[in-house]
């Protein structure tokens, strides 16, 4: 398998207002064919931010000081102020932005997004032939063709995820960008997502994905690889399970030390959180497993 | 130990007719003193809407609420602000909880007020002892918290009154894992060091197993098992406790996916 995506030296900038704040501070990633990358990292670490670089959406305040995007051999300046093709959005990377289910719009039935989706990035595309592209979709993975004549609220939170979820890779983009899509689901809904999006990836839907979220034991169950990133910086990637049975980076061993789960080891033992690590340490240099 | 609290039959329903909408249904649990009882559930289980009657937000339909062998399920005036007293709570969002124009030193002088000034002034120090906290954080606005720390001083804000009973509804559901982790130490804290009773709502099961001497687990409305942490994690009886154990994401033991198609789910 070869190399999917490659970004390298992303440097993402916040400009407010005289104040310069570094979100993504000279951040290189690499996401091989048919691999979910997870990138993980507590609030203001920097992750939604170089997800949105990556998937083109940058913009004001933020601005994107250097970086380039190679996909399938094509380079993408990102830097300064490079042009990006219209294409690219959507067709090549597409963004699954955060809370995507509650931006389907309350008076709508599904299928007019469907269709207004479809028809931005085709011209010429008919009602019938947007709505027949995306029942075989969604029938295929499993969620029933009603789900387009449905309106938002006659969904639950699960399936809305799920259709927001097929409505952004319609266009079968190479690599989906997806900012903490189970975050807001309860367990049940979770796992059947996550399955769905493994599903996605086996039948070449899309061709690889970045699945931002804090939430370490899911990236567990999801990715193959996880990168931590602590300040607008990666401070140690690697193979999940390398990552989450022996992290060398102490920011990394802090996080995983203070996840909780339903395991006897940890309805006896008190857990210290991260205020008595010393935070110093967390500048130590990026470790990365191979 | 014995109950602080007996909640008998509790049921909420909103709506009338077809249109009915039964939040909670037929709920009977005890909260043993000084000790962590944790309400788990997904969303629209109603454990919020328990959490809501056992505070006196919302009225009750039917059943009876008992608090230190008084009936509290109907009180009005004077008698519900000296059960505020002794109950107090923690909700999910401490950053909604703040005039953002205030310090916190303004916000907490209403609960000094309540306690009078000379005592007050004592408790202040103390509450804030008890979250890890000092006087300096008076002089500080919210925006210059951190989420953690913000719900820190909502703690310290509810321990003010010297509660008998804490109630939290989701505290830690927005803050980062780190964060999270010494709250509910905190919490732990509270109850080996004061002996405060402290009923805690989540829908996560990993912060249950880590807080809770007792866990009650809800399904639409109703409570569907109850027991000992030890019991109701490690050997549930109830399928869907069972499920929703077994749908629970691990970190060292990765979870078994199944087929897309076979997966079960409630509309």
């Amino acid at each position: 398998m070869g190399t999917l995506v490659d970004a390298r030296n992303i440097r993402g900038v916040y400009y407010l207002g005289g104040k310069d704040l570094v979100a993504v501070d000279d951040v290189s990633v690499r996401i091989e064919e048919g691999e979910v990358l997870g990138l993980a990292g507590e609030s203001g670490s920097g992750k939604t931010t170089l997800g949105s670089i990556i998937s083109l959406i940058a913009r004001p305040p933020l601005h994107v000081e250097q970086g380039t995007l190679e996909i399938d051999g094509k380079v993408q300046e990102l830097g300064g102020d490079a042009k990006i093709p219209r294409t690219w959005r959507g067709a090549v990377v597409s963004m699954l932005p955060q809370g995507a289910m509650n931006s389907l719009s309350p008076t709508k039935r599904v299928r007019h997004l469907v269709y207004d989706v479809l028809r931005s990035h085709d011209r010429k595309i008919t009602k019938d032939e947007a709505l027949d592209r995306a029942r075989e979709r969604i029938t295929t993975l499993g969620l029933p063709a009603r789900v387009l004549d449905a309106y938002p609220h006659q969904l639950s939170g699960g399936m809305k995820q799920r259709t927001v979820t097929i409505i952004s890779t319609l266009l079968n983009p190479r690599l989906l960008v997806a900012d903490e899509p189970t975050s807001a689901l309860d367990v049940t809904s979770q796992k059947i997502l996550i399955e769905m999006l493994l599903e996605m990836l086996d039948k070449k839907i899309m061709s690889g994905v970045i699945f931002v979220t804090h939430d370490l034991p899911v990236l567990r169950t999801v990715a193959s690889k996880i990168a931590v990133m602590y300040e607008g910086r990666i401070v140690e990637r690697g193979p999940t399970e390398v990552m989450v049975d022996h992290p060398q980076h102490p920011y990394t061993q802090a996080l995983m030390s203070s996840v909780l789960a339903p395991e006897p080891k940890y309805t006896r033992t008190r857990i210290e959180g991260m205020s008595s690590f010393d935070r110093k340490l967390f500048n130590a240099p990026e470790v990365i497993h191979r | 130990m014995s109950a602080i609290y007996t909640v008998e039959h509790l049921t909420k329903t909103f709506g009338h007719g077809k249109a009915a909408v039964h939040a909670v249904e037929d709920v009977s649990f005890d909260l043993a003193a000084g000790g962590i009882t944790v309400i788990v559930g997904e969303s629209g289980s109603g454990k919020s809407t328990v959490a809501r009657m056992l505070l006196g937000l919302l009225p009750v339909t039917s059943g009876r609420l008992v608090f230190q062998d008084k009936d509290v399920t109907h009180l009005k005036g004077h008698a519900r602000t000296a059960y505020w007293r002794d109950v107090q709570a923690v909700f999910q969002d401490p950053f909604s909880s703040f005039n953002q124009f205030f310090t916190v030193g303004t916000l907490l002088s209403r609960s000094v007020r309540l306690v009078g000034r000379d005592v007050g002034k004592q408790r202040l120090e103390e509450s804030l002892g008890h979250v890890g906290m000092d006087l300096s954080v008076l002089d500080r606005y919210p925006h210059q918290l951190s989420g953690g720390q913000r719900q820190r001083v909502m703690i310290a804000r509810a321990l003010m009154m010297r509660p008998k009973l804490l109630i939290a509804d989701e505290a830690t559901s927005m803050l980062d894992a780190s964060l999270r982790v010494n709250i509910l130490n905190v919490l732990k804290d509270l109850r080996d060091e004061l002996g405060m009773t402290i009923l805690f709502i989540t829908h996560d099961i990993g912060q249950a197993c880590y807080l809770a001497d007792r866990i009650l687990v809800m399904e639409n409305g109703a409570m569907i098992e109850q027991g000992p942490t030890d019991e109701v994690i490690f050997n549930p009886q109830h399928e869907y406790t069972k499920r929703l154990l077994a749908d629970v994401p691990k970190l060292h033991t990765a979870i078994e996916l199944g087929d897309l198609h076979e997966s079960v789910e409630t509309p």
